[in-house]
């Protein structure tokens, strides 16, 4: 049976993804740093999906630990979908860098240090998949975010820089890069139309991007467009805006 | 953050907020936390205002499905997972909701505290009829059981009860075993009130049945209906090419009324002219096919948001029941009235119900009718003046579909109606849990 690892299994994204794989014929490595929450999500993957699910303490933040992690795994995952990460706040990050700090670590370093250890494994295996949930907002800085997207920015570039590496080596690398979702938390939240993709929706075009390849998806297409057009904007113009 | 919340009639509108909850920890965390009065909502496909409040727990995100003893057919789930979510998974494995509502777009908890009905009334009585056990959490987060053996006062004040005895947490109940998911249907016309009376009282074997009736017609055609009956179809009784796929689940194709209708595309006109083509699309007098089980029980289900086509002012669902030797002549009562008016429904759904011991839920041995009315000026005074009908007749209204009921008409419909305040006192005692339903009909003062 082929599983997939699932890092941060406690995001709605990550949650969606699970059944999706799971529905799809996988086996299920749920890891996260709360034990209690995985138990009822894995038990609801079980029963309704009818594959096996095990739960993992993961803590994205303790670095020493990420090796152990691995290689404790009872089996080696087909797919390793990296959904962690911390949105924390813009505004106290500025000049609480405990904040600044865990936003970063959490959306790159701790991604970068887990990753490191999958890609190794896979590529001596020479095969395997890596998943990455990054940002639309690591593509431009914003006053906002701009804690959250640098951090994102280079979660990005070090996904392409693994897949680069990882291509000749019969290993994808597939980016995710999520505009606004909604969620069943968000439920009832003005989020605008149009641009809010579900979470159910963004695991199913997960799926169907890593069974076709993809090296990088928008979720939704549109987004794509958006970024596009945010990314032509010139500095001097860009930086006198309200984003 | 306040935000506009409405159930499905788009009325009333309340600014509320709302607090969604994964898990049973954030669950206790809101309750404790919290110092004003909260009201869960599932889905919010009632249509009034029962899970509408200043301060709303939402359980759709409290979704887990438990377990599934696929021998004995029993469920345990969450009170958030939605029965459409639940079919998918019953029906490949032979399995079926022992009562379902016209929408699968509900919550396992809202089904519980509105007691729903289906079809197969008369057969199989309302949702609590097969709830094994349930959950609860109280005002200070505590869990509690109960079923009919244990806490039988918190069980029966809780199914039908509103939300008002606490949060459902969970929900364990027996499900029906089916050979296949089509649905052997049968429909025949009825010409007016007595044809489609005698038709009901004939037909109560069959395990589903329910009738469309055109509220337009009047004189000699009052009364006049469709009456829909189905019984969940044998292996052999279908097709060659459904018997390869005896359980297949129907693939959805929905589409969706994006935005408000203006209100004007209702006028009875309009009305006149869908009852008409939806009363001669069967041309012969009775018509037998075997459908999908989406189609029978859901009609509804393929036009997501069809309530938009009222427009913004929204509309009002009216239910109300009659016992069963008052039935012909407040029928025919409430019939005149609605004609006279020219308050036209858009849907009426007639059914007889069977026999029903409950505390606090709405069935009781008799027929009961459902109407759609747009709001339009004077609509509120009019359906007080059914009230009274209903009232005389020693009828009663549906809690869930309600939105605008006078106390009296509540207090006088439910003869246990203090029975189950005192049990709600008892388990609810400093009202933390408290609508807008409550307050308007003194249930919570
Ligand atoms: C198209 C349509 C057809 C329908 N057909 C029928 C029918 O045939 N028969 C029938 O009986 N009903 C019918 N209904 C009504 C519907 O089944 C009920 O209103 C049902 O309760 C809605 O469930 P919900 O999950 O949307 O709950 P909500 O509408 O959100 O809430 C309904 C009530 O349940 C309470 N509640 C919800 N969840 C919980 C919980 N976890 N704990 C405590 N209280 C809770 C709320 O406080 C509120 O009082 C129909 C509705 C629609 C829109």
């Amino acid at each position: 049976m082929k599983y997939i690892l699932i890092l941060g299994a406690t995001s709605d994204i990550a949650i969606a993804c699970a059944h999706e794989f799971a529905r799809n014929g996988y086996g299920v490595q749920l890891a996260a740093r709360k034990q209690d929450k995985l138990k009822i999500i894995a038990q609801d993957i079980e029963v309704r999906h009818k594959m096996p699910v095990t739960c993992h303490t993961f803590d994205a933040l303790d670095y020493e630990s990420h090796h152990e992690f691995w290689k404790k795994l009872p089996h080696r995952p087909e797919v390793t979908l990296c959904a962690f990460g911390y949105l924390g706040q813009q505004e106290k990050g500025q000049t609480d860098w405990r904040e600044a700090w865990q936003i970063i670590e959490t959306n790159f370093t701790g991604a970068a240090s887990i990753l490191n250890i999958v890609a190794q494994s896979y590529e001596e295996q020479g095969r395997g998949s890596i998943i990455g949930i990054s940002s639309v907002a690591g593509e431009r800085g914003r006053q906002s975010n701009y804690l959250y997207g640098s951090a994102k920015a280079g979660f990005t570039a070090y996904l392409s820089g693994l897949r680069n590496r990882l291509y000749k080596k019969g290993v994808h690398v597939l980016t995710v890069k999520p505009g606004f979702v909604d969620t069943k938390m968000t439920e009832g939240l003005d989020l605008p139309g149009p641009l809010t993709a579900k979470s159910e929706q963004v695991a199913k075009s997960i799926y169907k991007a890593h069974r076709s390849k993809k090296d990088v998806i928008y979720t939704l297409p549109v987004w794509q467009l958006i970024m596009q057009n945010i990314r032509l904007i010139p500095e001097g113009i860009f930086k006198k805006m309200n984003l | 953050m306040k935000k506009k919340i409405t159930n499905w009639s788009n009325y009333p509108v309340v600014e509320a907020n709302l607090l969604p909850f994964r898990y049973e920890d954030e669950l206790r965390q809101l309750l404790n936390s919290q110092q004003e009065p909260l009201i869960t909502r599932g889905n919010g496909r009632c249509y009034g205002d029962a899970a509408l409040g200043p301060n709303i727990l939402s359980s759709l995100p409290f979704n887990h499905i438990l377990s599934f003893n696929e021998q004995q057919g029993i469920i345990h789930c969450e009170a958030g997972v939605m029965l459409d979510e639940l079919l998918e998974l019953i029906v490949p494995k032979g399995w079926f909701l022992p009562v379902t509502p016209g929408t699968s777009f509900i919550t396992v908890g809202g089904a519980v505290a509105s007691d729903v009905h289906g079809k197969n009334h008369h057969k199989d009585g309302s949702f609590s009829n097969h709830i094994v056990e349930l959950e609860l959490m109280n005002g200070v987060g505590e869990k509690v059981r109960c079923s009919r053996e244990e806490k039988a006062d918190l069980f029966a004040a809780t199914c039908g009860g509103m939300g008002l005895t606490g949060v459902i947490t969970k929900v364990k109940f027996r499900l029906k075993k089916v050979e296949s998911s089509f649905i052997n249907q049968r429909s025949v016309k009825a010409k007016n009130i007595d044809e489609i009376f005698g038709l009901f009282e004939q037909n109560e074997g069959y395990t589903y049945s329910v009738a469309w009736i055109d509220c337009l017609q009047k004189g000699k055609d009052l009364g006049r209906s469709v009456l829909m009956l189905g019984e969940h179809a044998k292996r052999e009784e279908l097709p060659n090419r459904q018997q390869m796929h005896p359980l297949k689940v129907p693939a959805s194709k929905k589409v969706s009324i994006p935005f408000n209708f203006p209100s004007f595309t209702l006028n009875p006109l309009s009305v006149q002219a869908f009852n008409f083509a939806y009363y001669n699309k069967m041309l012969g007098n009775e018509k037998k096919d075997i459908v999908s089980y989406d189609p029978f029980f859901y009609p509804l289900d393929s036009v997501l948001h069809w309530n938009r086509m009222y427009g913004k002012k929204g509309f009002v669902q009216y239910q109300f029941v009659l016992p069963l030797e008052q039935s012909r002549q407040g029928l025919i009562e409430i019939l005149e009235k609605i004609n006279s008016r020219k308050m036209g429904s858009f849907l009426a759904v007639l059914k007889l119900f069977g026999e029903q011991e409950s505390l606090i839920s709405f069935p009781m041995r008799g027929y009961t009718l459902a109407l759609d009315f747009p709001i339009v000026n004077g609509l509120f005074e009019f359906l007080d003046e059914l009230d009274d009908v209903v009232m005389k007749y020693g009828g009663r209204i549906y809690l869930t579909k309600d939105a605008r009921m006078k106390p009296e008409a509540f207090w006088k419909g439910y003869p246990n109606a203090q029975k189950w305040v005192d049990i709600l006192k008892k388990y609810n005692p400093d009202q933390k849990f408290n609508s807008l339903l409550a307050q308007r009909l003194n249930i919570i003062s």
